[in-house]
């Protein structure tokens, strides 16, 4: 199968492999696929077996940050007598990704079945799935899924005749990307506004209602059933870049390119040949000429770069940038990337949630000033007003969105330095000529 | 696509009476406080009145036991919760740099042009259209998404606008 294109012969789809198959979204035809083999199988095992599984598997958290899933699940203290939550990160808004929406709207059930086997895991017996607002058909999807799940006892009070109880609730948010932080997502859960909090406590410690918390993305809530059912071995061997980069991994590719959407290939492949090969290359009569391969949150690779990574999470800082969430954004020859770059920017400062000076301050400054370049109204030294709002926002924030949109706008300038320069007219401003003329 | 129409000088009429309020006390039990049901109850006032007034969100502080002042705090936070009546399509196009490279800004360009608002966030004169820039949509191979209401149509170009609009009565 696969959306909205047809899999290509060297992708490798797990998670992708039902895209695009109707018969798949109900709980009958999820079944008739394998459906809840890997609950019914996790729920066989002690929560502790689970963990180890995962930790085995080399699993990494796919929402943007690449932590181990199962070391993050070993937080978690059973028998602390505290009641635990999962909440599961479907906000995904960051710009460029889209792979959790065909997740949701072609497998819910397989993100069902991953949240309770995490919950599971973790000793929640409460899991939130956190979904964007915007996300109509994956919502509808979704509480289709779950309402099945519950009827068939597969989730709710005695999950598959454990006597465990799951509870699954999909909460819808109203729009905010901040919301997709951690934190802020747990304060949106709580029926606050979406402010990130400050860490410590950690989320393990202290989450959503103040008590222990663990977040996943969709993608890895969802890759999990497979590990369960298959074994830690066999996703270990899926990935070209085994043991620090294993398993499979969704990519959503879009802007200038021939085929964009969502390919599912092994960990540690060939950039070049996925941008040339699986995504059909440059449109017609085009170059590409840079790419953002893991959401619009990293840096900005040239093409000498991408063409020169490996697709794990090693190979993409090798080459200037990171993997990130996964959201490839390819830009051809006719962009400009002063133009793109200053529309970044206004997405950091229309999404700052505004309680930290820095962000506050530099995602609208950075953002009037790349404008203003834009505009053909900059002056050389507003480069380097740039990079020191830049410094400003580096590592000084609550949450790490002040640094996002400093990366763009700081690669941008690096790597693209020229169009920058043929956008700046104004003489370098000299305080002695300015003042004798 | 649901559209609702609304009028400003009649009373006010409580949203969470009968099947309203059966539904979100039904949610009650999965979460630990009635708070946490804030984004909930905002919806479904939003579903059935088409935006949020203060009226609206005085009645969510009552029957969350929460006071008017905090759910203003929360409602005015999310951007998807109209808090002034908009047109019966509210048009949402996606102009994110992804998007944007993909000519997002003419097909701003054109539904500004075609549904007669000419700014955004107008509501065009027959009160039929409110068109509005959004960030990302979570859909950015399928460029350019636009909502309009609930409804999400993928891959729009400004060319595809004039069949759009007139599918829209
Ligand atoms: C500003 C910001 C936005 C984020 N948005 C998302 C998001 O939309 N989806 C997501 O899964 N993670 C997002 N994250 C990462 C989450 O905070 C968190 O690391 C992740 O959900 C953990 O799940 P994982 O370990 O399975 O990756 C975001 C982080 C930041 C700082
Ligand atoms: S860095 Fe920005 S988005 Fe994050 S908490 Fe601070 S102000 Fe909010
Ligand atoms: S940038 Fe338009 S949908 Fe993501």
């Amino acid at each position: 199968m696969g959306y909205p294109h047809p899999s290509h012969a060297r992708e490798t789809p797990v998670l992708s492999q039902y895209f695009g198959d109707q018969d798949g979204i109900g709980l009958d035809g999820w079944r008739k696929r394998g459906g809840y083999n890997g609950l019914q199988k996790a729920l066989s095992m002690s929560p502790a077996e689970i963990v180890d599984v995962v930790k085995a598997s080399g699993l990494r958290g796919r929402g943007g940050a690449g932590f181990p899933t199962g070391i993050k699940w070993s937080f978690m203290k059973p028998g602390d007598g505290k009641p635990h939550y999962l909440c599961c990160n479907a906000d995904e808004s960051e710009p460029g990704t889209f792979k959790d929406r065909e997740i949701m709207r072609w497998t819910p059930h397989a993100l069902v079945e991953g949240c309770a086997i995490g919950a599971y895991a973790i000793g929640a017996e409460t899991a939130y799935i956190y979904i964007r607002g915007e996300f109509t058909e994956p919502l509808i999807r979704m509480r289709q899924a779950v309402r099945e799940a519950y009827d068939a006892g597969i989730i709710g009070k005695n999950a598959m005749g454990s006597g465990k109880r799951i509870d699954i609730v999909i909460h819808k948010g109203a729009g905010a990307y901040i919301c997709g932080e951690e934190t802020a997502m747990m304060n949106s859960i709580e029926g606050r506004r979406g402010n990130p909090r400050i860490k410590p406590p950690f989320p393990a410690v202290s989450g959503v209602f103040a008590q222990p918390t663990t977040i996943n993305n969709v993608e890895t809530l969802a890759a999990v059933p497979h590990i369960i059912v298959r074994g830690a071995e066999w996703y270990k061997g899926l990935s070209l870049s085994s043991p620090k980069s294993t398993g499979s991994k969704l990519f959503s590719v879009c802007g200038n390119i021939a085929k964009p959407g969502n390919y599912e290939v092994t960990l540690g492949f060939p950039f070049k040949d996925f941008l040339y090969d699986l995504c059909g290359g440059p449109l017609p009569g085009r170059t590409f000429k840079a790419v953002v391969p893991g959401g619009i949150s990293v840096p900005i690779q040239t093409m000498e770069e991408a063409e020169a990574t490996k697709m794990d999470y090693e190979g993409f800082i090798d080459q200037g940038s990171m993997l990130g969430s996964g959201g490839v954004i390819v830009f051809d020859d006719q962009q400009n990337m002063v133009k793109q770059i200053a529309r970044a920017a206004r997405f950091f400062a229309h999404e700052s949630c505004a309680q930290c000076t820095q962000c506050r301050e530099g995602t609208a400054w950075t953002t009037k000033i790349m404008e203003r370049i834009r505009d053909g109204e900059g002056t050389h030294e507003d480069l380097d007003t740039l990079f020191s709002i830049a410094d400003n926002m580096t590592g000084k924030t609550i949450c790490v969105l002040s640094d996002s949109c400093a990366v763009p706008v700081v690669s941008g300038i690096n790597k693209f330095r020229s169009e920058f320069e043929a956008l700046i007219k104004k003489p370098k401003f000299h305080p002695v000529t300015a003042a004798v003329a | 696509m649901t559209a609702v129409t609304h009028d400003h000088d009649a009373p006010y009429q409580p949203v969470f009476v009968g099947e309203r309020r059966k539904e979100l006390d039904a949610l009650f039990p999965f979460y630990p406080t009635k708070m946490a049901c804030i984004l909930p109850a905002l919806w479904m006032v939003q579903e059935d009145r088409g935006w949020i007034s203060d009226e609206g969100m005085a009645e969510v502080a009552e029957v969350l036991e929460l006071t008017p002042a905090y759910v203003k705090g929360v409602v005015t936070f999310y951007t998807m919760y109209n808090t002034h009546p908009v047109g019966k399509y509210l048009i949402q196009v996606c102009t994110t740099t992804p998007c944007n490279i993909c000519g997002a800004e003419d097909v701003v360009g054109a539904f500004l042009e075609q549904t007669g608002c000419g700014e955004l966030g107008i509501t065009s004169a027959d009160g039929k259209f409110t068109v509005i820039e959004v960030e990302c949509l979570g859909a950015c191979g399928f460029a350019t998404p636009v909502m309009i209401n609930e409804g999400f149509v993928e891959s729009v170009t400004a060319a595809r606008v004039p069949e759009i609009l007139a599918g829209l009565k």
